[in-house]
């Protein structure tokens, strides 16, 4: 068993007990290797009935009239359900959580290929689906825009005509930082170094795509909704909002989920329209995607086109830099993310350096592509962000004729500058970022690994060798700063312990397989000395969790990690006054160690916290209520900032452009490790997620809107094979305002990595003079970029 | 039209419809462990052992396995006993969301039965018409091998 | 995604889905791995009214060596060939390829018959069946007919069948000589058809000159084509990196690649050059290593 040293260099538990910083093996997976998991599709109530959306084929277009007569005549067919039928409930439209809104099922024009256009229920999906065709839907097409440039250009026709007041395609329009300080240090510059960039359309794809049972009984008017849901609460909300129903009458089950990575933070057309079709019909209606549903019309992610500006000085320092954003929102905007942040966080674009002014600019366009911008593990475009500052970091060091390294540490926030107040106005917890990048370089022996590239380069073989310092800005966030359509991000626990000693931990966050069954019951175990095995964590029933904004933006660990070490703390006090009882004691004589409290100086006067729980029911103080249970609601102070230096060996194929990751070292400083096994694990799926979006995994569209990439045959993620094999290390640097220093960790590689392995290849082709290759570095585009850089 | 079939050692009769898949059979016997990630043939997920053999049931009609005997990922466990690719996924966190986990689990059990002591590439090749999105496969390599070392040990 | 409503049989013999093929009209098709025809159906890109399933046919997942030729049955599977010493001894175009079509679990299932018939452009089996100038057996209920592979590949996705007619095997030749082969494929990750594939075989005269050669192309075309101007250049000719080369260009030449997703036009005939060029390469030295 692995076990790591917290911050203080011991564990403060035995393994029985398993608390922080045990490798805890995952109580969840007990069901899961046994196929006994339970997820969305795997649900069948009595009289379901089966819903298949029908869908826009064209990207832009007037619907002229919709027949759905010879649908509805057929055999097994329940209902089919249009916009007209939407609108007469006020349903055809619904909020984003970017306060736009969304068509539920299209009314007067579809606006992206994919979009709803009708949908049926029928007895069987295989009938719903025939059905599908066999509705006629005529449509007159309208030029399609498929580019934020195109979209913002002179005379572009209107895609939102449906609001009010919109004469262009402009969605935001969004800045962070000084302008005027930042020209200024830019007119002093002795050198600026600017990269133009493209971080391309993607999507999270789940292994589980999205679906919903609705089940609406028509008695009580109780609404249940079993969904795929990172955000359970927040889902409750909004359908309470946009449905009108009473809240206390639904109830949204997120049972488990197979994977979210942020594609199901959302919510979509196809949830409200089953419900509605249940509670039309009265019966519970299932919608479940298929792969290519899942591809062209669930939020999709990042598409930010970039442009980034260094100012240097002679020596080598950053003394300001400058970014310009287009993003491409598709038609809706529908970014999941804080409300006051248009582009998200974004302006954490200034990484890990130290300079003082920055200034950032972002515009958003509507076009004729599905919508979303949904944080795709990662905070709210921190990914985007760490790519374009990793980027252009990078070039500056070739530019200046640095080694990139030693750029970097001339440049980073040292660890004695922390809190560090950024010019784009964060303040950064803690960091050590030097030594986590001497520990990556070290692993990799950079200086014999820099011989070996100029040896090699001798011979004619292009070998590139890529790093990423990263900063991202993660755990949103307090209730000053972050909201999403008004509700503060705080999250929660609830903790009873029972009278034998064991416990269940209510969250309001929703693991999608990040293993919070373990990790939240080890935080307990640390607290209260309650074995982690003993300790039962439910999340995802709203009846029954305590309110929360739910899991993505790595925020389950800063925000409902703290909530459950606070409410942790705040039963242990309860249990000295118990313990103090049955010892008849003073609770301030009483020490603790996990598990047992005891009389100052006389161990063998002690109880254990089973005893105490027992107690709490039994025999409570007479001053103190009965019972060992409670609720924390946790603002947290201030964001957590994970971070690391990633770094990426290539070779590149000089003839054909193909290229090979030798090696990839991760050292990631997430602050304190709840366990170690599992932080491992979130490391290594997201570096995998960064080699795709480095390689190959992108969607794109041709001219008319039709969207590349609807499926697994051609938006490729990759396989064991081709995944390069990773090779990680730590360092452990806590965050000094999280009550048990950790900072959240599923995100950080698949924000950080992206840019260590494109700069590895740019590195190949550097002494060329080559310094960007758009993603994904398909091979004709670095041959294209090593034909044009030659010849 | 009539099918036959051995599920998990438990013999199945239904009438089928020709064009039902497999997969949604098999999930229609209660067998939900069977997922389904894609539409193309791409993913693995509802990989089942077909006399012994991994096969992708998003890709098969039910009346094809007519006379078979399939093994689902709720037959793994045998009188009582996990099976040493169980309980090695879990010692070595070779899932996360569980739900590629099934098939994973069935085509590396497949590949144990013919190659016990599996190299790192044997098994990344094994697995690689699988698809896990959120592991980045490391500890699946190692949950495997660690299987057959179990394999072996007995 | 659900398959529209079909009509199925699964005859035990060759002569029952000839009868069957031929009752059911146009509408009708033979299910062999359905690996191609079944996702094609789930995405309602095809609709047949009937399948005859020949998977319970008994008879045909043969592997044999006959006459100069290996001949293999409609239902060997992909992963027959990877296994098969009798191809690992007589043809490495084949073991090459064979690996490397989609996934080992669809390998499990599809068959090297149907892929062939199948005629995807982005196929890899009938870029090495015309580098080995391989022959298609067709049956029907009128009997037999030996197809040579540039005539049973008419063009996208359409092969020379008629009506009522089966593949029922593939010939592949042996070779006379000294003989080596490669297949070159380009493909994004495993599971991907190619973005470019070349298949190479060269035989050798006992003067060490190049007696037989065979180069075609896979995704670059609107079909698996030949490049039979890079073969007129090696034939007759004593190997080297210059002929090869000259070779891989006109190959290249030979190419009409579209521009997409995967790549440019350029970028493709560039790649079909090295990519022949590497495979003849690797072809010479498995020629040269046989006594």
């Amino acid at each position: 068993m692995t076990t790591t040293a917290d911050q203080v260099g011991h564990l403060h538990t035995p393994p029985e007990i398993g608390g922080i910083g045990h490798s805890v093996r995952r109580h969840e997976d007990d069901r899961f290797i046994q196929g006994a998991g339970n997820y969305v599709d795997d649900i069948e109530l009595p009289g379901m009935l089966h819903m298949a959306i029908l869908r826009s084929p064209v990207a832009h277009a007037k619907i002229l009239s919709i027949d759905t007569s010879e649908a509805t005549a057929l055999e097994g067919v329940v209902a089919v359900v249009t916009g007209e039928l939407m609108a007469e409930h006020n349903l055809a439209w619904m909020p984003t959580l970017s306060g736009d809104t969304q068509a539920v099922l299209a009314t007067d024009k579809v606006r992206f290929q994919g979009q709803e256009v009708a949908a049926v229920i029928a007895t069987h999906p295989y009938i719903a689906r025939d059905a599908l065709g066999l509705i006629f839907v005529d449509y007159e097409e309208l030029p399609a825009i498929t580019s934020p440039q195109q979209a913002m250009a002179d005379g572009a026709v209107l895609i939102r005509d449906d609001k009010e007041g919109q004469a262009d395609n402009l969605a935001y329009e969004w800045e962070s930082g000084d302008k005027d300080v930042t020209d200024r240090a830019f007119a002093e510059a002795d050198k600026i170094v600017s990269l133009e960039t493209h971080y391309p359309r993607s999507h999270p794809s789940p292994l589980e795509t999205c679906g919903a049972v609705a089940d609406v009984d028509p008695a009580s008017g109780q609404v249940t909704i079993y969904m795929t849901s990172q955000a359970p609460h927040a889902h409750r909300t909004v359908f309470a909002l946009v449905a009108g129903l009473p809240e206390q009458n639904i109830r949204i089950i997120s049972p488990d989920i197979g994977g979210g990575f942020g594609n199901k933070v959302p919510v979509y057309p196809g949830y409200v329209i089953a419900t509605a079709a249940s509670l039309l019909i009265g019966k519970p209606v299932k919608w479940v995607e298929s792969r290519t549903e899942n591809l062209i019309s669930t939020g999709f992610a990042r598409d930010y086109h970039m442009k980034g500006e260094l100012a240097l000085n002679s020596e080598g320092r950053i003394l300001a830099l400058r970014t310009e954003i287009l993003s491409d929102q598709g038609a809706f905007f529908a970014d999941a993310q804080p409300t006051k942040f248009k582009a998200g966080l974004f302006h954490i674009v200034t990484g890990s350096y130290d300079y003082p002014a920055a200034h950032v600019v972002a515009r958003g366009a509507y076009t004729n592509k599905a919508p979303g911008g949904v944080a795709y593990r990662c905070s709210f475009r921190v990914t985007e962000a760490s790519y374009m500052i990793e980027r252009l970091v990078q070039n500056a060091a070739y530019d200046i004729g640095m080694d990139p390294a030693e750029f970097r540490a001339l440049n980073f926030i040292k660890p004695e500058q922390f809190p560090y107040h950024s010019p784009t106005g964060f303040v950064y917890d803690s960091g050590d970022y030097e030594t986590a990048m001497r520990k990556a370089l070290g692993i990799v022996d950079y200086e014999a690994l820099r011989k070996e590239q100029a040896e090699a380069r001798a011979e004619g073989r292009l070998i590139g060798i890529g790093m990423a310092s990263f900063t991202e800005v993660v755990g949103a966030g307090n209730s000053k700063d972050y909201d999403i359509l008004g509700l503060k991000m705080f999250d929660s626990a609830e903790l009873r312990v029972h009278p034998t000693g064991k416990a269940i931990l209510k969250l309001g966050v929703k693991s999608q397989g990040q293993g919070h069954e373990t990790t939240f019951a080890q935080i307990v175990a640390e607290e209260l000395g309650i074995p982690a095995g003993d300790i039962k964590v439910l999340e995802g029933d709203t009846d029954n969790t305590p309110y929360g904004l739910g899991t993505y933006a790595s925020r389950s660990t800063p925000v409902a990690g703290a909530a459950t070490a606070m409410i942790s703390r705040t039963l242990r006090e309860k249990a000295r006054k118990i313990a103090a009882h049955l010892l008849e004691a003073s609770a301030d004589d009483l020490d603790w160690e996990p598990g047992k409290f005891f009389v100052k100086g006389s161990p063998e006067q002690s109880v254990t916290i089973q005893d105490v729980a027992f107690a709490a029911y039994t025999n409570p103080p007479p001053d103190e209520q009965p019972g060992l249970e409670g609720v924390h609601y946790y603002d947290p102070p201030n964001m957590t900032y994970p971070f690391g230096t990633y770094v990426v060996v290539v070779e590149v194929d000089a003839e054909t452009g193909e290229w090979n990751v030798d090696r990839m070292i991760a050292v990631d400083d997430c602050g304190v490790r709840i366990n170690p096994m599992i932080v491992d694990g979130q490391i290594m799926g997201g570096l995998t997620e960064g080699f795709a979006a480095a390689t190959n995994q992108f969607i794109t569209f041709d001219d008319e809107g039709n969207c590349i990439g609807s499926n697994f045959m051609d938006y490729l993620v990759p396989t064991a094979w081709e995944t390069p094999r990773f090779e990680l290390d730590e360092t452990v640097t806590p965050s000094p305002h999280h009550p048990i220093g950790a900072k959240g960790v599923g995100e950080s590689a698949t924000v950080g990595s992206p840019a260590a392995y494109v700069n590895a290849v740019i590195d190949a082709l550097a002494h060329l003079g080559v310094r960007n290759i758009d993603m994904p570095l398909l091979p004709d585009r670095v041959w294209s970029a090593i034909q044009n850089a030659t010849g | 039209m009539q099918i036959n079939l051995t599920i998990n050692g438990a013999e199945q009769s239904a009438e089928v419809e020709p064009r039902q898949l497999l997969v949604d059979y098999i999930r229609s016997t209660g067998n939900t462990g069977t997922h389904i990630g894609c539409d193309t043939t791409s993913c693995g997920a509802c990989t089942v052992l077909v006399d012994g053999t991994p096969m992708k049931t998003c890709t098969m009609f039910a009346v094809q396995a007519n006379g078979k005997t399939l093994t689902t990922v709720e037959g793994l466990k045998q009188n009582g006993e996990l099976h040493p690719i169980q309980t090695a996924f879990k010692e070595k966190h070779g899932l996360q969301c569980g739900f590629c986990t099934p098939g994973m689990m069935l085509t590396s059990a497949a590949l144990l039965e013919q190659n016990p002591d599996p190299s790192e590439d044997d098994v990344r090749w094994a697995i690689s018409g699988n698809i896990c999105r959120c592991t980045g496969y490391v500890n699946i390599v190692k949950a495997v091998q660690h299987a057959g070392e179990l394999i072996r040990e007995n | 995604m659900y398959p529209p409503a079909f009509n199925y049989s699964a005859p035990t013999s060759v002569e029952e889905v000839l009868a069957t093929l031929a009752k059911e009209g146009e509408g009708a098709r033979v299910l062999a791995g359905g690996q191609s025809l079944i996702p094609m159906m789930k995405l309602r890109l095809a609709s047949p009214s009937y399948l005859v399933d020949i998977n319970d046919v008994d008879g045909l997942d043969y592997i044999t060596d006959v006459n100069g030729h290996v001949a293999i049955g409609a239902l060997v599977r992909h992963n027959d060939i990877v296994k098969s010493e009798l191809i690992g001894s007589t043809n490495h175009a084949m073991t090459d390829a064979a690996p490397w079509i989609a996934d080992p679990i669809v390998r499990n299932r599809g068959t090297v018959c149907g892929s062939i018939a199948h005629c995807d452009p982005e196929g890899d089996w009938n870029s090495v069946m015309l580098a080995a100038r391989a022959e298609v057996v067709a049956q029907s209920a009128a009997g037999e007919r030996v197809i040579p592979i540039d005539d049973f590949i008419v063009d996208f996705f359409t092969n020379s069948l008629e009506p009522g007619e089966i593949v029922k095997e593939v010939r592949v030749p042996k070779y006379t000589g000294r003989g080596g082969g490669a297949y070159v494929k380009l493909e994004r990750k495993i599971g991907d058809y190619a973005t470019v594939g070349v298949a190479t075989q060269l035989e050798l005269g006992d003067d060490g000159k190049i007696a037989k050669a065979g180069i075609a192309m896979t995704a670059v075309n609107s079909k698996n084509t030949r490049a039979a101007a890079a073969e007129q250049v090696l034939v007759g000719e004593t190997p080297s990196d210059e002929l090869f080369r000259e070779a891989g260009n006109a190959a290249a030449q030979a190419s009409e690649p579209e521009t997409n997703v995967r790549g440019t036009e350029e970028w493709k005939r560039e790649v079909v050059s090295v990519y022949t060029r590497r495979g003849l390469e690797t072809a010479l030295a498995q020629a040269q290593a046989q006594a």
